[in-house]
């Protein structure tokens, strides 16, 4: 029932997409606030802290667009939504942007009819188990009870990777990350997969954490991206290039710190003159201020401060860039000129 | 024959014995667990036994409870603190209390939740304690309806009292229809004419005069930053309050002899009941979204408190029905007898009967509605459970699972065993069956 509702609503939330349309940046600068769904608490992604203010790497990419956009990072609403509520949310215009950790499917982008303006974090499956199972490769994970979150892409592949490699499991379903986190230690299953990122956090709090490995096998393609309605492509190229700007500003060495200082003047690199609006009509393109980037970059920091921030390894959940690393670095991150 | 009596008999006591306290193995502490406890071996044995198990329990949940990471910033810090025992992180509650009862309401304006709480307090009062408090307190409990949404929103006075002014209006026309149509033909125009006044000009109505007249305006809250116990507590009174009501009438329109009133509500109630809470708030946040014009602004708790009021009505509908049907049919008759007209006799013989007969059922009925407001967290408002979620996320205090729960069920326990006790004075003073 519960399911048969949600995939109708989807269906007429895919009517309501063509129609909602054009000009929501005229919405958002009438408001003088941008609705962001985020969702109701992913460690390192989107939590409120105690005094009720969002933070997180999502979090960083709405206060950037709010930034540019509006001019000012706090302007922005944060709209809490669970995987069952974001599409909906989005496509009947209760948000303007999704920063949702949501992966970035072709039936999520083509039948739902959203447009991903980018992706903030390439992300995979992982296993994690306790380091006395001594298991070392999750082929070996043959007849092995698997804790796995009900309803999503992740039960899917784990079916997926476990046929193809002709070896048996068995599914102990469970709700949330904090249960399966509970069930997990408390030996429900041998074996806890969910993205990777996820793994990290939950294995960071763990009161022993030495006492459990996460597997190298990452057994699916989960890139992870802010998304907007399809049909306003005004918007969504704000969205993409606002995106775009924080790790080209990673790229060219513009941080938080040096921003102002760069923007106050034009410099010997004109690559960063045309980001940063001393150079050239790109905001105006927009439909923004000159220093739409400018303001976007202090709103955070650059894409790499952004991570080093929330996600990165002097924090408690300690990811390495990886995959997330620029492409000089010899990760996937590459973004078109500005020019 | 007397004397030889005298003789044979050595002594006869004179004075009466002073009564003994009885043996210390009937009375007091160790009496009672002689005749409750240890009556038998059997008993011994299960006593012992039982006294064992608790001892467990408690010891191993008594060092966990009381640990000393009150102040506590993060759990890794109560990790330290406890140097590898076991033991709660009450870290978490003391840094996120606040925020677990009230959500994210501004901090500087926490006064007017708690003000609307104690405000609440006191409107209930010559509600449920008619012997403590004056009746003309009553007038107030039927002013804090207009004057709850108005201190936590916050916004112009004006339109809790356009609203309030809609039954004014509804009455003035029910007046005036009376003069030329009976009292179903009347009551159904002015009803007709209430909602078009709020729905079409009660707002506009409201903006025009604050306009010109600001009163009293306070700082506008939105429903966003409304979370933790304040939100269940608020969809939770909303629903209660409104339920009853329209249960009643719900149950009446079903024993209605009224063809098509009586279908109309045992359509509605057996469609609410017929279908999950669940479906009803997944149609409240995410149909309603798409079927509602783009632009509008219906707020979502109100969309949240609409559902979960129209479910607890259609309960409370069936729990009443079963108190109108215990009656016997004697005083529906005594009533008629009496020449009562229709709600001459629900009023003064029906109801106050039925309803009393219904008090356990209705408050069980409250208690449930006050939890299932749990489940609006699916949904995504962020209520105590959606909070624990979310401070979970929180780097400093992932993995932190127990107190959070533990703290939650203990304010949860408090209002509910609240409403459990207050159902029981109810019935006592309700209580006509002794002589």
């Amino acid at each position: 029932m519960k399911k048969s509702v949600f995939l109708g609503a989807l269906t007429v939330a895919g009517l309501a997409a063509g129609v909602a349309g054009a000009a929501t940046v005229d919405d958002v600068k009438a408001a003088g606030k941008l609705n962001c769904g985020v969702t109701t608490g992913l460690v390192g992604f989107a939590a409120p802290d105690a005094n009720g203010e969002w933070e997180g790497f999502d979090v960083g990419v709405c206060r950037a667009v709010a930034a540019a956009v509006l001019g000012d990072p706090t302007a922005v609403e944060f709209v809490p939504t669970t995987g069952k509520t974001r599409f909906t949310a989005l496509a009947s215009g209760e948000i303007d942007l999704l920063a949702r950790n949501t992966t970035w499917t072709f039936s999520r982008d083509v039948d739902l009819k959203f447009t991903f303006v980018g992706v903030n974090y390439y992300d995979g499956q992982g296993f994690m188990v306790p380091k006395e199972l001594g298991v070392s490769s999750a082929k070996e994970l043959d007849g092995a009870t698997v804790c796995i979150q009900t309803g999503t892409t992740t039960e899917l592949n784990l079916a997926d990777f476990f046929r193809v490699n002709n070896i048996s499991y068995e599914p102990v379903p469970i709700e949330t990350n904090a249960e399966a986190q509970q069930q997990f230690l408390a030996g429900a299953c041998d074996v806890y997969t969910t993205d990777a990122s996820g793994l990290a956090a939950t294995r960071a709090t763990f009161e022993n954490p030495g006492d459990y490995a996460v597997l190298p096998e990452i057994i699916s393609k989960e890139p992870l991206g802010p998304l907007v309605r399809h049909g306003d492509d005004e918007w969504g190229d704000i969205a993409r290039w606002t995106l775009n700007a924080l790790i080209a500003a990673e790229e060219y060495g513009v941080t938080s710190a040096n921003v102002e200082e760069l923007a106050a003047a034009p410099t010997d690199n004109p690559e960063i003159n045309r980001l940063l609006g001393t150079e050239g009509e790109l905001g105006a393109m927009l439909g923004l201020e000159a220093d739409w980037a400018v303001k976007a970059i202090k709103a955070g920091g650059n894409y790499g401060e952004l991570f080093e921030k929330n996600i990165g390894e002097n924090t408690p959940i300690g990811l390495a860039r990886g995959l997330n690393a620029l492409y000089t670095d010899g990760g996937l991150l590459y973004v078109p000129p500005f020019r | 024959m007397s004397d030889t009596h005298a003789e044979t008999v050595l002594f006869v006591r004179e004075t009466m014995l002073e009564q003994q306290e009885p043996p210390s193995s009937i009375v007091g502490p160790v009496g009672w667990a002689r005749s409750n406890l240890f009556n038998g071996w059997k008993n011994s044995l299960l006593t012992v036994l039982s006294l064992a198990f608790v001892f467990y329990l408690l010891s191993g949940l008594l060092p966990w409870f009381f640990s000393p990471t009150w102040y506590s910033t993060s759990l890794t810090e109560c990790r330290e603190i406890l140097a590898g025992h076991e033991g709660a992180c009450w870290g978490v509650i003391r840094e996120r209390w606040l925020q677990l009862l009230f959500g994210f309401y501004p901090s500087e304006l926490y006064w007017r939740p708690i003000l609307t709480l104690i405000l609440l307090l006191l409107a209930l009062g010559p509600v449920l304690y008619t012997d403590y408090f004056p009746p003309k307190l009553l007038y107030f409990s039927a002013a804090f309806p207009f004057l709850m949404p108005w201190l936590l929103w916050g916004g112009s006075i004006w339109m809790p009292l356009m609203v309030a002014a809609g039954f004014g209006i509804g009455y003035a026309v029910f007046a005036a229809m009376m003069k030329v149509a009976n009292a179903g033909i009347s009551l159904f125009v002015a009803a007709v004419v209430a909602v078009l006044w709020w729905i079409f000009l009660a707002a506009p109505v409201a903006n025009g005069i604050a306009s010109l007249v600001p009163l009293l305006p306070l700082e506008p809250v939105p429903s966003r930053n409304f979370g933790g116990f304040m939100l269940s507590v608020t969809i939770g009174v909303t629903a209660i309050g409104c339920s009853l009501p329209i249960g009643i009438v719900l149950a009446l329109g079903r024993r209605s002899d009224l063809p098509l009133v009586k279908v109309l509500c045992v359509c509605f109630i057996e469609f609410i009941r017929g279908v999950p809470l669940i479906t009803l708030l997944f149609v409240a946040s995410v149909l309603l979204n798409i079927f509602l014009p783009p632009g509008t602004n219906f707020d979502i708790i109100l969309r949240v408190m609409i559902m979960v009021t129209l479910f607890a009505s259609a309960y409370m509908a069936e729990v009443i029905r079963g108190g109108l049907a215990a009656l016997p049919s004697g005083q529906y008759e005594a009533a008629d007898a009496l020449g009562l007209d229709y709600w001459k006799a629900q009023r003064l013989i029906i109801m106050p009967q039925a309803l009393k007969i219904s008090i356990p059922g209705i408050v069980s009925t409250f208690i449930g509605v006050f939890k299932d407001t749990t489940l609006v967290s699916i949904i995504g408002l962020i209520d105590p459970l959606g909070l624990a979620n979310a401070i979970r996320a929180d780097t400093a205090w992932n993995g932190v699972y127990w107190e959070l729960f533990i703290f939650i069920g203990a304010v949860f326990f408090i209002f509910c065993f609240s409403m459990s006790r207050y159902s029981m004075y109810l019935e006592r003073k309700l209580q006509t069956g002794h002589h």
